[in-house]
């Protein structure tokens, strides 16, 4: 059943919910066993069934062969590439109510949006790290952080720099276009979690309480003219398993149906904020994490996958190794944090605070080669 | 012997066409040395950025081959080139027109269109494609200086399974035909020469193998033996042994 939009929301009449969760609905990831995950190790081509066995429980022993595998899948498309970015946020006022998320309507935390100098300031600030690739951030609220007030923070990046990427509240497809047209090519929309029931409980008020307008985001990007669309669960909030395999159907069927579209999937983990320091990834250990990260490189060898500053410095420089091929770093989560003027709080803690000259450093010294931009704005 | 690559108005020794946009950086110098290439593609989103520019890694006498990759359509890649020249000054371009994310695989009717556009620019065109007879003609007819169709799924060090296809354009298009993808190991590098590709393009298989250097080397030894295999021409293959005492030898 269609649920109540807002009047604001475009609806775009999409298949791609119902393919999902049509499979997801109906998986039971105990029925793989060893042999199934050895075999899809050894074939060509992964497929859904095949996937299903990677991240399944019998496949958790054998972490190192699948390890192994992703990396030569990595190699075969990347090389030996990471990309660089930072995210810049630029605004933390917000109109939901995720119960997890620092940023949540109903958590006092200090406020802030900042105005057109101060973001250009942080620019600066940013752009003699030897960045050239942004994302810029806000809170999802429409009213403190409009579309035309994040199309001027793009207009100022694109002074600075040479690739603009996007973490926003999810728009219709000509407010896409509008901010494609400003200069941004790439945009992120994370589910959170495409379980309905928990994504209800945990998205209690505002926009992002409408499941379906928020699964349909990245579908209006590609609408929008956007080059690539970024995708996540966040991890610990629902059942893992079926959350990673529901944010890998959506690129897999997305793809499908926008074949020229360029793919990125992040993978964060649940982590504590300034309001509740308890939160945590429930069963999401590190082996878990890196079970899931090799089985959307074995299935999805193509895409870009984000380490986010939620892991340590450790587990990051080896996952790029392995199967993520960007990597964030000289990291704040704060507003005006860039030019040492802290005025807004955090979303959520950081685990590797590295500078981009430390993280540069440390991945040329284990033979990956650092990129600053591989893109052209056509 | 007087054997050279010619490609529109230039001329090489080597038939050996590097790729770069998988490697180390520190190790791309060494590698075109070992690999003895004249020539070596590179991506203009690669040029693109301040820190590590690859440009800075590669020896000046090296020819650079921009190519278009990140183009969606003719269009782009005819932006692409403009932009390449601007920052290079390099007239050849590598046109490479894709559409799909997943296996990268040319789209041939945007790539017809932007062979057109920028030799109508002045560039020497070549274009990567997906070896197709009517397309490669209509390809040599709009300008383009050489043919590339791909051996196998870039990136997939799978070999020629495009082979026959291949051989076909050999046959019949009058313009140097380079494999330009798909290429894993020396041996099918030596047995697309030893079929008649006027070269081989090679990447992910020297930047992902155990050892760059040796595997430049490698390649360069089979393209070469390829090569000359191709020149003495082989005898031909028979589906029988060749007895000395013939089975039929009583025949008057």
């Amino acid at each position: 059943m269609q649920e109540k939009y807002f009047p604001d929301m475009e609806i775009i009449n999409s298949d791609i919910e119902d393919k999902i969760l049509n499979i997801v609905n109906k998986i039971d990831f105990n029925k793989y066993n060893k042999n199934d995950v050895i075999n899809t190790l050894q074939k060509d081509n992964c497929s859904i069934e095949d996937f299903c066995a990677l991240i399944s429980p019998a496949a958790k022993e054998l972490i190192e062969p699948i390890a192994k595998k992703a990396k030569s899948e990595r190699e075969r498309f990347f090389g030996k590439n990471v990309y660089f970015f930072t995210p810049l946020y630029i605004s933390n006022y917000c109109e939901n109510h995720c119960v997890y998320c620092g940023f949540n309507c109903k958590n006092n935390i200090k406020r802030a949006k900042l105005n057109l100098e101060e973001i250009e300031n942080e620019l600066i600030a940013i752009k003699k790290t030897g960045l050239e690739e942004i994302l810029i951030l806000t809170g999802e609220s429409r009213k403190m952080s409009d579309v035309n007030y994040i199309a001027s923070a793009v207009q100022l990046a694109k002074k600075y720099f040479k690739n603009i990427g996007l973490e926003i509240y999810p728009l219709n497809t000509d407010e896409y276009n509008l901010l494609h047209k400003s200069g941004a090519d790439y945009i992120t929309v994370f589910q959170e979690t495409y379980d309905k029931e928990t994504y209800i409980k945990n998205h209690l008020k505002g926009h992002k309480s409408i499941y379906s307008y928020r699964i349909n985001s990245q579908e209006r990007a590609l609408k929008g003219n956007m080059r690539g669309v970024g995708f996540g669960a966040l991890l610990g909030l629902g059942d893992y398993k079926k959350d990673t395999l529901s944010t890998a159907l959506h690129i897999y069927f997305l793809q499908k149906k926008y074949p020229k579209g360029e793919f990125a999937v992040s993978v964060p983990r649940l982590r504590p904020t300034v309001a509740d320091s308890n939160i945590n990834p429930n069963d999401v250990g590190e082996l878990e994490l890196l079970q899931i990260m090799c089985a959307y490189r074995i299935f999805l060898p193509f895409i870009n996958m984000t380490i986010s500053t939620r892991e340590r410095a450790d587990f990051r420089n080896n996952a790029v190794k392995i199967a993520a091929t960007k990597i964030s770093a000289g990291v704040s989560t704060g507003i005006g944090e860039h030019t040492n003027k802290k005025e807004g709080d955090n979303q959520f803690e950081i685990a590797d605070p590295r500078s981009v000259e430390e993280i540069y450093t440390t991945l040329k010294n284990i033979g990956m080669q650092p990129v600053m931009n591989e893109y052209v704005w056509v | 012997m007087q054997d050279k690559l010619k490609i529109g108005k230039y001329e090489f020794n080597s038939r050996f066409i590097l790729g770069s946009g998988k490697f180390n950086l520190e190790l791309i110098k060494s590698a075109i040395e070992n690999a003895n290439a004249e020539i070596i593609t590179m991506a203009l989103r690669r040029i693109n950025t301040e820190t590590d520019n690859i440009l800075d890694f590669i020896p000046k006498n090296i020819k650079i081959l921009p190519n278009t990759s990140g183009a969606r359509n003719s269009d782009e890649a005819l932006r692409i080139a403009l932009i390449a020249r601007e920052l290079s000054g390099a007239d050849m371009i590598k046109i490479e027109v894709i559409k799909d994310s997943k296996y990268l695989l040319p789209d041939n009717y945007e790539t017809l269109k932007a062979v057109e556009k920028l030799a109508n620019e002045g560039f020497i065109p070549m274009p990567y494609m997906y070896p197709d007879l009517t397309v490669a003609r209509d390809m040599k007819n709009a300008g383009a200086a050489c043919i590339m169709p791909l051996g196998a799924p870039i990136g997939t060090n799978k070999g020629l399974i495009t082979k026959d296809f291949i051989q076909i354009l050999i046959d019949e298009i009058d313009l140097p035909v380079i494999v330009d993808a798909g290429i894993g190991r020396p041996s099918q590098a030596a047995q697309a020469m030893e079929m008649g590709a006027a070269a081989v393009m090679a990447n992910t298989a020297i930047a992902t193998s155990g050892d760059i250097n040796i595997m430049a080397k490698a390649f360069k030894l089979a393209i070469e033996a390829g090569r000359l295999a191709y020149l003495s021409k082989c005898g031909a293959t028979n589906d029988f042994a060749q007895a000395s005492s013939p089975l039929t030898g009583f025949l008057r």
